[in-house]
């Protein structure tokens, strides 16, 4: 084997190369955490339209029982769970984008985490509250 | 202002209108309408619990026509970033990445969730509107 016939496979600095998670100190987690919550919420966005569309014309007593349901008091509870946490996700990447003085761009991305924790524990309050209420 | 002072790179005013280009903007002005969207179910869970008259006056005020209309545009963003994150999700996974393909899932996404929403408007239409 003469020596033209070595194929080098890789010339680039093993330095350029990130180390463990990378200067952002945590690797894909944002980008997989964001796919996760979007396969789930292809599951749990279909559920939730179907059973709404099925609640049309409910009045008070039936929607609430409907709510109280064991099965959909936890699909709802996941589905506002998983809802929130893919919409900060997706609004962080848009503002990382496209607010470009540091300061606003912090506190946007803050101001988006608080008011979506209090939608998901305001949301979940709700249904524990309309399933545990006889 | 600005922080950073750098060169810009081109931007959308350079390059041809193009149909991914139009599904992609659209999947994040969706993912926004929809992340404004979120309150609205919160909102309907917390009426819900609070009694019988706040949930009869949020049951008026999105059967009225700015609810409706408001309903109109959350429930096709809902199908469009559903059809669209599918394609993605797709996309993801290695697969359909030559141009013609990227061109036809991006048709695929749009008339999806056209088709989606009509449907679904069309089966509120025959139940006897929406409130």
């Amino acid at each position: 084997m003469s020596a033209k016939d070595v194929v080098v496979k890789d010339r680039r600095n093993p330095l350029k190369t990130a180390r463990g998670l990378g200067s952002s100190q945590s690797g894909v987690g944002h980008w997989w955490t964001q796919r996760v919550t979007a396969a789930a919420l292809v599951l749990l966005g279909v559920w939730f339209v179907l059973t709404v569309l099925g609640l049309l014309h409910a009045d008070y007593a039936a929607a609430r029982a409907a709510v109280a349901k064991p099965w959909n008091a936890l699909l709802l509870i996941a589905f506002v769970l998983t809802m929130f946490w893919h919409a900060v996700l997706g609004l962080q990447v848009v503002i990382e984008d496209y607010v470009h003085t540091r300061w606003k761009e912090v506190v946007l991305l803050v101001a988006i985490k608080f008011l979506a924790v209090l939608g998901a524990l305001a949301g979940v309050l709700a249904v524990l509250r309309i399933a545990l209420t006889p | 202002m600005a922080d950073t002072q750098r060169p810009l790179s081109p931007h959308l005013q350079i390059y041809r209108k193009q149909v991914q280009m139009m599904t992609s903007i659209t999947h994040r002005a969706t993912g926004i309408a929809l992340a404004i969207g979120t309150l609205l179910v919160v909102c309907g869970l917390l009426q819900l619990a609070a009694g019988e008259e706040s949930f009869n006056r949020f049951k008026g005020i999105i059967g009225s026509p700015v609810g409706i209309v408001l309903l109109l545009g959350w429930s096709w963003s809902l199908f469009y970033h559903l059809c669209n994150g599918i394609r993605h999700l797709l996309q993801d996974a290695g697969l359909g990445y030559e141009i013609p393909q990227f061109v036809r899932s991006s048709w695929l996404s749009v008339a999806g969730s056209i088709v989606l929403t009509v449907l679904v408007w069309a089966y509120v239409w025959m139940a006897g509107g929406a409130a």
